[in-house]
């Protein structure tokens, strides 16, 4: 079997939506909305590549939403401060892998389950966050929306980022050792161990890379407005997540590539404008995700268990 | 007479193409201690095993109480009053010990109510049957190994098991505590119970059986009565054989010393006080029984649990160990025992298998070179004569000799100047062993320094210059390599110098 076939199903599920929506709501490809719809994705793009190695190397880390929120917050106040663009990008880059670390120091330091350290972290930012800040907006300067670009030319440069991030890390990950090793590690850390990797390492630095992508994320998602909302990041771990294991990524680890979670992300986000074009209630959207992402984990468990066989 | 409580006629099981069992006789009586001796893979855990039920045998009979048992399962063995008591006991540790009990002896539904009063009370009687002054409400967990054991036949008794199997009981009592366990086992036998024994300390087996049936190569060479046998004669019928001229004679003169060890040691692992030089072109075995150190010892110089005592040489260099990195950055390269767990990747094609621990030396700038790695992985195929269906089938997809080779070639693939072998031939059909031998037999030849690690006695005498024997951690003798197996076993066990014991 080709070994992107799973890959390329989701990207077939994808290419049917798409031609159904040409034939029945061809509206839905106006260039304007449609440039709008991939822009408002391309921050979740960034945290799924980051969280696809962690879901790779066999960990876990829903606390991305909350560090999208802390991290939006503090660059918020940042550039409302009035500090240039060039220097809140990297301080919230840096924002997010220090998040990462604790993360990471906290799973990989004590070995502890990457699940339970991440839910308190999640639990423990926002509510940081909501205890500091009251639910207060944050304004910022009109310098700072779309960089200072025109909208199109902004919208255009978040969508590029994205995309060339996408694709230096998708070969990045067959093509440079590390790559190998994080796969390694997922796979049967101790084996990795006895050749030489240091599995521990590589948890760690998933971890603050995750941190640090989401960082940038949260920079990519404030640009695109004049407020900053909050609690902006609520619910983006289960949206990023889902949209991995769509996309054919191995929740036990070792298995999956970052073109699969593209894809994976890209049909669930087609769901509710294609229902909106479709004119059928918005209520189906949570269903029909949940679903897509059944259906995908029902795939996988037949799949692996046929190849256990 | 009355018919035995247990007799197992012809009883053969082969895994694969290892035959475990080939054709043991065995009977126990009512009220006798039967111990099992017998090296380390001789087949009494399979013999064991088919017992309880958890294997089923190719072929031959069990009768158990004159009735022959067609297919024995774990329930049909405990309703046959047939229970095991292992040597890290299978309780509960969150449950106490009367709720133990109770899982073990209680049926019926599972929406039954239950009675809290009968079952303190019965776990009562039974922990004082055994002699055990344990409370019923105590948790499991804040008991010490003996008192799981006692918990554990406790158990056995509840269930009306009139067939015990004790599976090395003592290995990590005191002395005290064995006195305590031999007084409940000398219980047992006074009740008519029949006690299957596993041991390795010959002095137990004849402080405590009444019959010993030895095991040698999947095969009964014996049962005789303690009282007729001393422990040469033991060791004689564990051993037995002549080692056999399977092996490729060895060819290599010893060069320079690679690896030098001064009174090593690692408290957390157990390995005490080491001492030995390894020279290249010398295959230096390693015996011992299971538990021995042997392991232990390796994972020490390959800086899995580093040394904390004694010095470590490496080519007349003094070095410290303290991680993989540090051991594959001087030369060493450890092919482990658990392929299945530790050395081959299952799901990685091969290639990838093979270099996973050379990226730093074949992919220049981390950028992974795949025709490098292919090339790589066909040479080792070749040269090692690996069975496969091509270099991207994944690990998993191989018998056990060709995942052991794959894992050699990663190792190989370091060009490490020593290289340890843990059970390079376990569960590996015979074809293949002889394979691995004439591979380690030419990389010695080449100047590589290797330590091998075996529990099969004969390997290691017939491929080892020297032989060094571990026991309790500590390397207690090294033998010349055509040594007289007895030799081996006696320093093995410890009985070539029992009076310090």
């Amino acid at each position: 079997m080709n070994r992107y076939f799973r890959e390329l199903s989701v990207v077939g599920a994808l290419v049917v939506v798409l031609v159904a929506m040409a034939i029945f709501a061809p509206a839905f490809f106006q260039p304007q909305p449609l440039l709008s719809l991939v822009t408002r994705e391309a921050p979740t793009l960034v945290v799924a590549c980051g969280m696809a190695l962690v879901i790779i190397s066999r960990q876990i880390d829903i606390s991305v939403g909350s560090i999208f929120s802390v991290v939006s917050v503090c660059a918020g106040l940042l550039a409302a401060r009035g500090w240039p663009l060039a220097l809140v990008l990297p301080a919230a880059a840096g924002i997010g892998a220090l998040l990462g670390v604790v993360n990471g120091i906290l799973v990989a330091g004590l070995r502890l389950p990457s699940i339970v350290v991440t839910l308190a972290t999640m639990v423990t930012l926002r509510q940081g966050l909501n205890l500091v800040r009251q639910g207060e907006f944050v304004n910022m300067p009109d310098a700072v929306q779309w960089f200072g670009l025109p909208q199109t030319n902004g919208q255009w440069l978040l969508v590029g980022a994205a995309l060339a991030l996408l694709v230096l890390l998708g070969v990045a990950m067959r093509h440079v050792s590390a790559g190998r090793f994080v796969y390694a590690v997922g796979t049967d850390a101790e084996a990795a161990r006895l050749a030489g990797i240091r599995p521990q390492l590589v948890t760690l630095l998933v971890f603050v890379f995750l941190g640090a992508l989401t960082g940038c994320a949260a920079m990519m998602n404030i640009v695109q407005s004049p407020q900053v909302q909050p609690l902006s990041g609520m619910g983006l771990e289960l949206k990023v997540i889902a949209a991995i294991v769509v996309g054919g990524v191995a929740i036990s680890g070792g298995r999956g590539n970052l073109w699969g979670a593209f894809a994976g992300l890209l049909l669930l986000a087609c769901v509710a404008p294609a229902l909106t074009h479709l004119h059928v209630e918005a209520y189906w959207e949570k269903a029909i995700q949940g679903g897509i992402i059944l259906l995908a984990v029902v795939a996988d468990g037949v799949r692996s268990r046929k190849g256990r066989r | 007479m009355s018919a035995p409580l247990l007799e197992l006629r012809q009883l053969a099981k082969s895994f694969g193409g290892a035959r475990a069992l080939r054709g043991v006789d065995f009977d126990l009586r009512a009220g006798e201690v039967h111990a099992l001796l017998g090296e380390n893979g001789a087949g009494k855990s399979t013999l064991i095993k088919i017992v309880t039920g958890a294997h089923q045998p190719d072929t031959g009979t069990i009768t158990v109480g004159g009735t022959r048992v067609a297919d024995l399962t774990p329930a049909t063995a405990r309703a046959l009053g047939i229970a095991c008591i292992y040597q890290q006991p299978a309780l509960f540790p969150d449950l106490t010990v009367a709720e133990n009990i109770a899982l073990r002896l209680e049926s019926g539904g599972t929406l039954r109510r239950l009675d809290w009063t009968t079952r303190t009370q019965r776990a009562q009687e039974l922990l004082q049957r055994v002699g055990a002054r344990i409370a019923p409400s105590a948790e499991v967990r804040q008991l010490s190994m003996p008192e799981q054991q006692l918990v554990e036949i406790a158990c056995a008794l509840g269930a009306g098991a009139r067939i015990v199997i004790m599976d090395e009981p003592t290995a990590s009592l005191t002395q005290t505590e064995q006195h305590l366990l031999f007084a409940v086992v000398r219980e047992l036998r006074k009740s008519g119970v029949g006690v299957i024994y596993i041991s390795h300390r010959l002095e137990e087996i004849f402080a405590l059986a009444d019959r010993v049936t030895v095991l040698r190569d999947g095969e009964s060479v014996g049962t005789h009565a303690v009282t007729a046998m001393d422990e040469a004669g033991l060791i004689r019928l564990m051993v037995g054989r002549e080692v056999k001229q399977l092996y490729p004679p060895s060819e290599s003169a010893p060069g320079e010393t690679v690896l030098a060890l001064r009174a090593v040691g690692c408290t957390a692992s157990g390995v005490r006080d080491v001492t030995l030089e390894l020279r290249a072109g010398e295959i230096l075995g390693l015996a011992g029984l299971v538990g021995a150190g042997r392991t232990e010892l390796a994972r020490v110089l390959f800086g899995l649990t580093p040394a904390d005592a004694g010095e470590i040489t490496l080519r007349g260099e003094r070095v410290t160990l303290r991680s993989p990195q540090d051991a594959v950055a001087r030369g060493i390269a450890y092919v482990p025992e658990d392929r299945r767990r530790h050395g081959v990747v299952l799901e990685m094609p091969i290639e990838e298998n093979m270099t996973m621990a050379i990226h730093r030396r074949i992919f220049r700038g981390a950028w992974l070179r795949f025709a490098a790695e292919r090339s790589l992985a066909l040479e080792f195929i070749r040269d090692l004569a690996v069975k496969c269906s091509g270099p991207t089938a994944v690990g998993g997809s191989l018998s056990g000799g060709n995942q052991q080779k794959i894992s050699l070639a990663r190792w190989l693939a370091t060009k490490p100047r020593l290289l340890i072998l843990d059970e390079p031939t376990q569960g590996v059909d015979v074809g293949a062993k002889s394979e691995i031998h004439k591979i380690i037999r030419r990389l010695a030849k080449e100047g590589l320094a290797v330590l091998l690690i075996s529990s099969d006695l004969p390997e290691v005498l017939g491929m080892c210059d020297r032989i060094g024997v571990m026991r309790g951690g500590k390397l207690c003798a090294i033998l010349p390599g055509k040594s007289d197996p007895h030799a081996v076993m006696a320093a093995a066990l410890g009985t070539a110098e029992k009076g310090a014991v």
